[in-house]
């Protein structure tokens, strides 16, 4: 399996969560701990090892947020 | 580290002002990713609506213009006839382009304008706060059909696609959907395609992108996908209604 | 150039090619329908292009692209017409853009009729569409002067970007007069660094909009507005005044119906009246200034109009109390007979007005 990393721009995420659901490694959560700017809960990499550069999450994301990396 | 994915250089940095989940957002990234990827990104005049998108010229990074509720499509008209060779499209609503301005894109397409249309279709008026649109579902409850839309009193849905694919201009027609990641993929195929309809100066296209609404749905952005899928694609068949090859 | 016959609407037509016009946005109605046929003939020989739109709402937002797009851009209609223009209009007020835009005045209100009239002069002057805004308005009153009027309308309304709309009423489209078009206007538009032409990834991108959600910005953009519609009010207002320093009665008559009024203006001054004619050529701004110069003995004013009274309450703002006020007016498509006018004035002047 190739290998990624998605990285978040809290200045656009709302925390929708949508590249939670399309996320099939679990690599995604919302940090509840923690407020952006715009004070959503923002999305963070919980698990990037796992993480296998498919797009989908950056595909579905509608802000715009999330670069995803190729290891 | 190689990269992958990015945000779209056919974006602004201005962040959108969407509701959170609005697939608003994924359709305004599809339609930049391909202006860039068609190079034309610097050759494009976008037109915004009225309605929830009427910000639309903050976001695309190319020369905009923002027209009065439906008449983008008589805009974009204007524009196309002065710039021939540039790329002229226009990005409304259900309101917008099935309501108010059924005029001007009937008539935009029965010229065959080359120009390309984006039409968001999400079953209910955003921006008002979720009023009945010509496109809201029987048995759903807006704010103006409170007890579900009923067919004896407002008509059944109006399906745009079936409609403006009867017409000689239009040569390029698609009905697609944002509710995963495989149709949000096939929805961008279908975008590079009316783009290259209007750049290979076949007429007028136009793709129908079933869109969510959580706020006014009342469901959370997940749930919103899921009432898409269930309810808006059996009534909106997906697929391609007209192509000129 | 030699004298030639043309019909007005045609002459129009002419007249804005000849500045530059090359795209024309129209659809039909009468009694403006000549200009558009002209202009589907004529713009293809010149390289514009002639585009019949799906309704006047239509043409309108088509000028709206494409004079953002950097072109000059015209349409015309005729009342009612003009009355579904007006959401566009607004909009093309608020974006700062340059149009021309005429309308060959028929009878009102509704369906109306489609003989000449003059009651869309609130319309036109008071603005049918929504917000703080204003055209620059003209009214000519013979065809020579329609077409000077057209000629230098689009230099003027890119000048300022402010819309220029020219009020013709039903004769000035339909009736035919010799013209000498003289030499040719300037076609050249200054450079338009606000248009749609695309970014060519070279600039930020143009943006042509009238949407301020910040009310303190849109204030300043009504602000803005407003600072160009005064200086328009100090440069433009234009006027044919005769004889109103010595007058007893002054007339104050625009389009046709100030011809008309000449004609009894000369027959009372056959008869030892002291008659003079103030003739707004411009209706937004209304010349003021002309008012200043009547004899402060004079009688009265009389406003003659083809409609039940409209250019009267503009008439009255630049009396401003000093000299009596009345009016004079038909309707519906019935044009004033130099008599009635005569009648009229002759009233004021023995005082039984």
């Amino acid at each position: 399996m190739a290998k990624g990393s998605v990285a978040f721009d809290e200045t656009y995420c709302k925390g929708c969560a949508l590249c939670i659901q399309f996320c099939a490694k679990g690599v995604i959560e919302l940090d509840t701990k923690r407020l952006t700017p715009k004070g959503y809960h923002p999305a963070v990499a919980v698990n990037n090892d796992e993480c296998t550069g498919c797009e989908n999450c950056s595909l579905m994301c509608p802000d715009s947020a999330i670069t995803v990396f190729k290891e | 580290m190689e990269i992958l994915y990015q945000r779209s250089k056919g974006l602004t940095d201005t962040p959108l002002h969407y509701c959170p989940g609005c697939t608003h957002g994924i359709v305004h990234k599809l339609v930049a990713e391909c202006l860039c990827e068609l190079g034309v990104l610097g050759d494009t005049i976008g037109v915004a609506p009225v309605g929830c998108s009427v910000l639309a010229y903050n976001y695309f990074n190319c020369d905009m213009h923002e027209a009065s509720h439906g008449r983008a499509p008589a805009v974009a008209t204007g524009i196309k006839r002065v710039q021939p060779e540039k790329v002229v499209f226009t990005y409304q609503g259900d309101g917008d382009l099935a309501s108010i301005g059924t005029n001007e894109i009937v008539h935009a397409a029965h010229r065959g304008e080359k120009i390309t249309t984006i039409f968001i279709n999400n079953a209910i008026y955003g921006m008002t706060g979720g009023q009945m649109a010509p496109t809201t579902l029987i048995g759903q409850k807006t704010t103006t059909s409170q007890s579900g839309r009923s067919e004896e009193h407002s008509g059944k849905p109006l399906r745009v696609c079936e409609m403006l694919a009867t017409i000689d201009g239009a040569k390029y027609i698609e009905r697609v959907s944002v509710d995963k990641p495989l149709n949000a993929r096939r929805a961008k195929r279908a975008i590079l395609r009316a783009f290259e309809t209007q750049l290979e100066g076949k007429g007028f296209s136009l793709v129908e992108v079933l869109s969510t609404c959580p706020t006014n749905w009342g469901l959370d952005p997940s749930e919103s996908l899921d009432w898409l899928r269930e309810n808006m694609i059996p009534y909106y068949p997906l697929g391609n209604y007209k192509n000129w090859e | 150039m030699a004298k030639v016959l043309m019909k007005g609407n045609e002459a129009i037509g002419e007249a804005a090619i000849r500045a530059g016009c090359r795209y024309f946005f129209g659809y039909p109605i009468t009694p403006q329908t000549e200009l558009p046929e002209y202009m589907s003939v004529r713009l293809p020989q010149v390289g514009g292009v002639f585009l019949q739109a799906e309704s006047e709402i239509g043409a309108i937002n088509m000028v709206y692209g494409a004079s953002g797009s950097g072109a000059r851009a015209m349409t015309a209609s005729s009342s009612p017409g003009i009355a579904l223009k007006q959401e566009g209009i607004s909009y093309i007020c608020a974006a700062r853009l340059p149009c021309v835009i005429v309308n060959i005045v028929r009878g009102g209100p509704g369906l109306g009729g489609i003989q000449p009239a003059q009651s869309d002069y609130f319309q036109a002057t008071r603005g049918g569409g929504n917000g703080d805004y204003r055209l620059l308005v003209f009214a000519p009153a013979s065809l020579q002067e329609t077409i000077e009027i057209v000629e230098g309308s689009f230099e003027l309304s890119e000048k300022y970007r402010v819309p220029v709309l020219i009020v013709g009423d039903g004769m000035i489209g339909q009736m035919m007069e010799p013209i000498d078009f003289g030499e040719a206007p300037m076609q050249e538009s200054p450079e338009k660094s606000w248009a749609t032409t695309g970014t060519g990834g070279s600039r930020e991108p143009n943006i042509i909009n009238s949407l301020y959600l910040d009310p303190a910005m849109l204030e300043q953009v009504n602000i803005s507005l407003d600072h160009t519609y005064k200086e328009i009010e100090a440069n433009e207002q234009r006027a044919e005044e005769i004889g109103i320093q010595d007058a007893d009665v002054v007339v104050v008559a625009y389009g046709m119906t100030a011809r008309i009024a000449k004609k009894a203006i000369e027959e009372s001054q056959a008869e030892g009246y002291k008659v003079g004619l103030i003739r707004p050529i411009t209706l937004w701004p209304y010349p003021f200034a002309s008012f200043e110069k009547i004899n402060p003995n004079a009688k009265g004013i009389l406003c003659v109009e083809m409609s039940m009274g409209q250019m009267i309450d503009d008439v009255k703002i630049a009396a401003n109390g000093r000299w009596k006020t009345s009016f004079y007016g038909r309707a519906g498509g019935m044009v004033p007979e130099p008599d009635e006018i005569k009648n009229e004035i002759i009233k004021i002047i023995k005082g039984e007005s």
